[in-house]
């Protein structure tokens, strides 16, 4: 009788175990929700909340930026991956946490809403580990499945049918040009693992026009995701019929896991390709943040104003990725997306403490006077739109600061005078909204606060972050430009590609 | 590799069924009809991925691939109805023309 | 030579208490509570500003105290702290903040007596008192960076203090896009130095490193002396970006006087005189500041000769006087801008705080055409405006006299005889607008309305009128005309600083003549003044019915409010809603269809079916993306 060979089955369940904890949880919120009673939806809550930050530990203690590949280079664990468990670990957390109340009041009770939130976090998470298209795409149709259910949650309400539909039909006829452009690369480097696929670009027998062909079809798959102009078009619609936790998910999770993996598939592995992607990326940057912008201006809707000006943030970061031959622009990203994480969950937040069932006051106007009703949500209110002004010392300003030096750096001076021509009209909107909130009067009265004891964890977390994150940029930036080495670590080619 | 089939062929194959889907897509008012479209882009998709799996050497991650992305269709489907059936229990009508009160 | 000196926190530390007490504790704890609070912090401040001054003198030339908070950014190479340096510079711009500003809010007590907001009004001045010192004493541009930001907060805070009233309200909101487009400029200025320094490998943002490194500025100090201009016309309201201050008027008048003509408009004086190092790599920038400074000055000053609001004259003649500044920092006289800055803050402070006394005694009225014959039943306002007026003017002996004589001066000097002319042509200018507000509202008859009991302010408010009326005449004695007592001592105090190489230039022989014209002209000015406004009244109504175009062209400020709402608000507003707004209407869908290079045909079939909100248009619209961008790798490709 042989001996059962263990070694096989421990092959390399290490790496995965966060992914496996979110996996096993989600499932396990869907068999406590049958012997809990809807009403007391909000220990389901607790519980996905405990899990995920279980998971974020695990994330941690696992991959402290130690580098390293794991089933057979499918996956890669590290410094970079840890960075964005994290990050998105956190977004679904604070989602859970500001959803407690807000699920129970609007009818959103039951497993199935966290679950789906976990398993949303589960392909975001397969999304920054992988290191191989298939991976990737199945992260990000993990994560897409799960969001389009979610953002059709409110089942009885039209509104969030509509963005349900408006964001499934689009997001699957990207899907159509992501699959069809990762075709292409596979068919000119015969992988679909990015570090051969890497290798393979210097090769001369490698097919340029296929190559290319599919570089412009993951451009325009990725470019959908985090909502950039010509591919931005759902967004607004999307952002407001979902339910505004899911919106606030939307804004931060999604983007941090699609930029995640657009950051490791083109700064990271497509590096030498540089020159035939930077150009698309420099028209695509301009016009995001250009449209972002104006189009938020005139809104009256808050979560569409929220929507339009997340288009504008996913083109500064876009600022960041044409500047991929700077070696600062990797770390600049990544820390712009921390910071913008806090904010905009702490701005949604917001959202939510205005609403109630049957009265959804996301309208600009019933944000006037809210100072006088409302002193500290107001407070709160005016830090993250200052944040996302870019006021110093917060958050939103150290994030434009470091990508903006970046883009110079890599001398694209033309494009940082569009970006800062741009944060400054991006101030007159989320001035308005101070201005509604201290100046105007009428508007509507909130619920109490202190009947929503999670909402204001939320809030304090969101807020004391924004703050942080601004007054002390230093060990958040230090660790994000080191999770962005860590995923050069994988990658043999990378001297070749930043050095100047 | 019979009868002078080449690879060239399989990739234009691909190519039309791709266009097809993205004007079914943009023509259909129907959510259904769109979903369609949408299916034969997959489908465009999986041609390339077995067409390179197969004058790549006889490769077999493609035709992976190719799998992954039928069972990844039929769970798009599913979400797909779903949607559009609360559509339908609200609205009474699939079409697409019928949501417009989000805009601008 | 640095030394250390912890203390220097302490005159952050103090309005810092002041801004939380008054936040936090002001409201409950009583009017009386505020008022000591708010008011002694500032002087707390002073006291320790003067402290560090006594010790900053012991010490040899060019010596500076520094202090070192914290570690703030720390990326890569590029370190920087939150660290305070306490030079020549920045310890006369702190004595200037905190002292002028200690009396100014002495006077608040007085001014906001009636008010119930009381404890807003203090907290908003302390943090505006604690932004201005952190932007004076910063060592270097990012922390500097952060009380520029926050002086233009609090601006728009106070400008905006009686927001109930909703012109009030966007009058505070102009000023601080207006100044958003500056700050535009001054970011992209701190990044281009960045980046040139970064090209060496230096990475730092100190002022003493940036200076160490100068000669690493010299390819970009051209572009970033500009871009850094611009933000100095923002803040400092010079031409194109002056046109918020005006508007900022509507504040209360303490407000006025302590931010929009003591402090926070000169920041941007103080900003090129701090980075002197960088703008005397690039004689083109130097000269842009100059003739930006010296238009700026003149064009103020005929606005201000019309203007009937008493505060209206005075922002536009702050307008003016800082175009002095600029031109004196322009033409590389660093020293005489700062001195004038100072005077400046002594005169045009208490212009303010007279103009706020009367304003108080009349129950808010602001007219000049309802005012005259003040002076018998408010002696000390009188007399000290008098004084102020006198300084101004820059009549011997009175502090203006010695600052803007060495600005024209040294402009003179410089090779620059066509802005000398400009500055002498304002000086009469000012003379007679200055005069012209002094007969209207002191002399001729009393155009006050009946009702009104006109009665001089209480001792809190006069004591500082009486305290800045002594440093308006003789504030400018610290620089005597060499060769008389202690000459040239301000100059001495602040060269070490300013200028290594620039020696200082000795009042030559045609010093004493250039005086002389510029103190003619100045006698016109007054002259015309008498004249019009005393001896016969009805002739300046005469004149501008003859001359009415250039009236009226006056009276609406040179149509550039009007302007610069047709370009930027109406333009960009209207781009927004007609054509963003609509996100996928026909305009943007035209646009993209025919840029994509799809049949105009087709484009009207989809555009007709697509109502906004349509998913199949927002389809359309990404494979229209989708095509833009094949389009150019087919290209790509081709080419290759």
């Amino acid at each position: 009788m042989t001996q059962f060979n263990w070694s096989l089955i421990n092959f390399a369940w290490l790496p995965i175990l966060p992914l496996i904890v979110v996996a096993v949880g989600a499932m396990g919120v869907l068999l406590a929700g049958v012997q809990v009673d809807d009403e007391d939806s909000g220990a389901l809550g607790i519980l996905t909340i405990a899990l995920l930050v279980f998971a974020a530990v695990l994330s941690l203690l696992l991959f402290g930026g130690r580098p390293s590949v794991a089933f057979s280079g499918a996956l890669a664990a590290g410094g970079y991956t840890a960075y964005f468990d994290l990050l998105v670990l956190f977004a679904a957390a604070m989602t859970a946490l500001m959803s407690v109340e807000y699920a129970a009041d609007q009818g959103l009770a039951g497993a199935e809403y966290y679950a789906l939130l976990m398993f949303a976090a589960l392909g975001m998470m397969l999304m920054a580990a992988g290191d191989d298209l298939i991976v990737i795409f199945l992260g990000l149709e993990t994560m897409s499945i799960a969001i389009y259910a979610l953002a059709g949650f409110m089942r009885h309400d039209p509104r969030s049918n509509e963005a349900a539909l408006k964001y499934f039909l689009l997001g699957a006829f990207s899907t159509g040009f992501l699959l069809y452009g990762i075709a292409f690369i596979y068919g000119a480097t015969g992988s679909i693992k990015l570090e051969p696929i890497e290798a393979a670009l210097s090769r001369p027998a490698t097919d340029n026009a296929l190559l290319l062909a599919g570089v412009g079809l993951l451009l325009i798959g990725f470019g959908f995701k985090i909502a950039a102009v010509p591919f931005h078009m759902w967004a607004p619609d999307a952002y407001e019929g979902a339910p505004t936790p899911v919106t606030a998910f939307m804004a931060v999770g999604v983007k941090a896991a699609a930029f995640a993996a657009f950051v490791r598939i083109f700064m990271v592995h497509l590096g030498p390709l540089g020159p035939q992607w930077t150009m698309v990326l420099w028209v695509m940057a301009g016009l995001t943040m250009t449209v972002g912008n104006l189009a938020a201006l005139v809104q009256t809707n808050i979560k569409r104003m929220l929507a339009y000006s997340a288009i504008a943030h996913a083109g500064y970061i876009l600022v960041g990725m044409t500047a991929a031959a700077a070696p600062r622009a990797g770390g600049a990203i990544l820390y712009y997306l921390l910071g913008y994480a806090f904010t905009n969950l702490g701005a949604f937040t917001v959202v939510v403490a205005l609403e109630r069932r049957g009265a959804i006051h996301d309208n600009l106007a019933d944000y006037r006077g809210l100072a006088a009703r409302h002193p500290f949500l107001a407070a709160a209110m005016a830090l993250f739109m200052l944040s996302l002004a870019g006021v110093p010392p917060l958050a939103g300003f150290f994030g434009k600061f470091y990508i903006f030096s970046a883009a110079l750096d890599a001398h694209l001076l033309w494009l940082t005078i569009i970006a800062v021509i741009n944060s400054v009209i991006s101030a007159y909107y989320y001035l308005s909204v101070l201005i509604a909130m201290y100046v105007r009067e009428g508007g509507v009265e909130p619920a109490a606060l202190r009947t929503r004891p999670a909402l204001i964890a939320t809030l304090v977390i969101a807020a004391a972050g924004t703050v942080a994150i601004g007054l002390f940029p230093q060990p958040y930036i230090t660790s994000a430009a080191g999770a962005f080495v860590s995923a050069l670590g994988n990658a043999p080619h990378h001297h070749v590609v930043l050095s100047r | 590799m019979g009868g002078g089939i080449t690879l060239e062929h399989f990739l234009v194959l691909g190519l039309i069924l791709f266009l097809l889907g993205a004007y079914c897509v943009l023509t259909r008012r129907n959510a259904i009809g769109i979903l369609l479209g949408i299916e034969l882009m997959l489908n465009a998709a999986n041609i390339n991925y077995l067409a390179f799996a197969f004058f790549g050497g006889a490769r077999y991650d493609g035709q992976i691939f190719a799998i992954f992305v039928i069972m990844l269709a039929a769970a798009e489907a599913v979400i797909g109805l779903a949607v559009i059936l609360a559509i339908y229990q609200n609205l009474r009508t699939i079409d697409v023309d019928a949501t417009e009160t989000l805009s601008g | 030579m640095t030394a250390q000196f912890p203390a220097l926190a302490l005159i952050l530390l103090f309005p810092a208490i002041g801004v939380v007490f008054n936040i936090f504790v002001g409201p409950r704890a009583g009017r009386n509570a505020v008022n000591v609070a708010g008011t002694g912090v500032i002087f707390a401040a002073f006291a320790v500003g003067l402290w560090a001054f006594a010790r900053l003198l012991a010490m040899p030339a060019g010596a500076a105290l520094e202090v070192t908070l914290w570690p703030w950014i720390i990326a890569d190479q590029f370190h920087t702290a939150i660290a305070l340096r306490f030079d020549a510079l920045s310890a006369v711009m702190t004595l200037v903040v905190s002292g002028v500003g200690a009396v100014i809010h002495l006077y608040s007590i007085g001014y906001m007596a009636h008010d119930e907001d009381y404890a807003r009004y203090f907290a908003y001045m302390n943090l505006f008192a604690l932004s201005m010192l952190v932007l004076v004493l910063a060592d270097n541009l990012l922390l500097m960076f952060v009380g520029w930001e926050g002086v233009g907060l609090c601006s728009y805070l106070l400008i905006a203090f009686w927001y109930g009233n909703a012109q009030f309200a966007y009058n505070g909101r102009k000023a601080f896009v207006v100044n958003r487009v500056g700050d535009a400029g001054f970011i992209l200025g701190i990044l281009t130095m960045l980046s040139a320094l970064a090209a060496h490998g230096v990475w730092t943002l100190n002022f003493a490193g940036l200076q160490a490194h100068a000669a690493m500025l010299a390819p970009v100090a051209t572009m970033a002396g500009l871009l850094l201009l611009l933000g100095a016309t923002g803040k400092s309201a010079q031409i194109p970006l002056y046109v918020w201050l005006p508007d900022a008027m509507v504040g209360p008048t303490p407000v006025s006087a302590l931010i929009h003509a003591a402090t926070m408009v000169t920041a941007g004086v103080y900003m090129i005189a701090r980075l002197h190092f960088l703008y005397a790599l690039t004689p083109d920038a130097m000269h842009v500041v100059a003739v930006i400074g010296g238009v700026t000055a003149f064009f103020a000053a005929t606005v201000a000769l019309v203007q009937s609001d008493i505060k209206r004259v005075l922002a536009y003649s702050t307008i003016s006087q800082l175009g002095y500044m600029f031109m004196g920092v322009g033409a590389g006289a660093f020293a005489a801008g700062i001195f004038h800055l100072m005077t400046h803050a002594f005169f045009k402070g208490l212009l303010f705080l007279c103009a706020g006394s009367i304003i108080h005694a009349l129950k808010g009225e602001q007219d000049m055409n309802r005012m005259g014959a003040l002076w018998r039943r408010m002696p000390i306002t009188y007399a000290t405006m008098l004084a102020a007026t006198l300084a101004i003017c820059a009549v011997p002996g009175f502090s203006g006299y010695f600052s803007k004589d060495l600005i024209l001066e040294r402009t003179f000097e410089a090779g620059d005889e066509g802005l000398w002319l400009l500055g002498v042509i304002t000086a009469g200018l000012t003379a007679l607008y200055m005069f012209r507000l002094l007969f209207l509202t002191f002399h001729g008859t009393s155009r006050v309305a009946p009702d009104k009991h006109v009665h001089e302010s209480p001792p809190v408010m006069t004591v500082p009128l009486i305290i800045l009326g002594l440093l308006s005449v003789a504030g400018g004695w610290v620089e005597l005309p060499p060769g008389w007592l202690w000459g040239g001592a301000f100059s001495r105090f602040l060269m070490p600083v300013l200028c290594r190489s620039r020696s200082q230039a000795a009042h030559g022989a045609a010093g004493g003549a250039l005086g002389v014209v510029a103190m003619l002209a100045t006698l016109t000015g007054f002259l015309l003044a008498y004249i019009l406004y005393i001896q016969s009244p009805a002739l300046p109504g005469r004149i501008a019915a003859r001359a009415s175009a250039l009236y009226h062209l006056l009276v609406r400020k040179y149509y550039v409010d009007e302007l610069y709402n047709l370009i930027f608000g109406r333009f960009l507003f209207w781009g927004s809603t007609n054509v963003l707004s609509r996100g996928v209407d026909s305009g943007l869908i035209d646009g993209i269809v025919d840029g994509a290079g799809l049949g105009v045909e087709a484009a009207g079939e989809v555009t007709r079916r697509s109502a906004t909100g349509n998913v199949q248009v927002y389809a359309f619209v990404y494979l229209a993306g989708a095509v833009g961008i094949a389009a150019y790798y087919v290209y790509l490709v081709m080419v290759r």
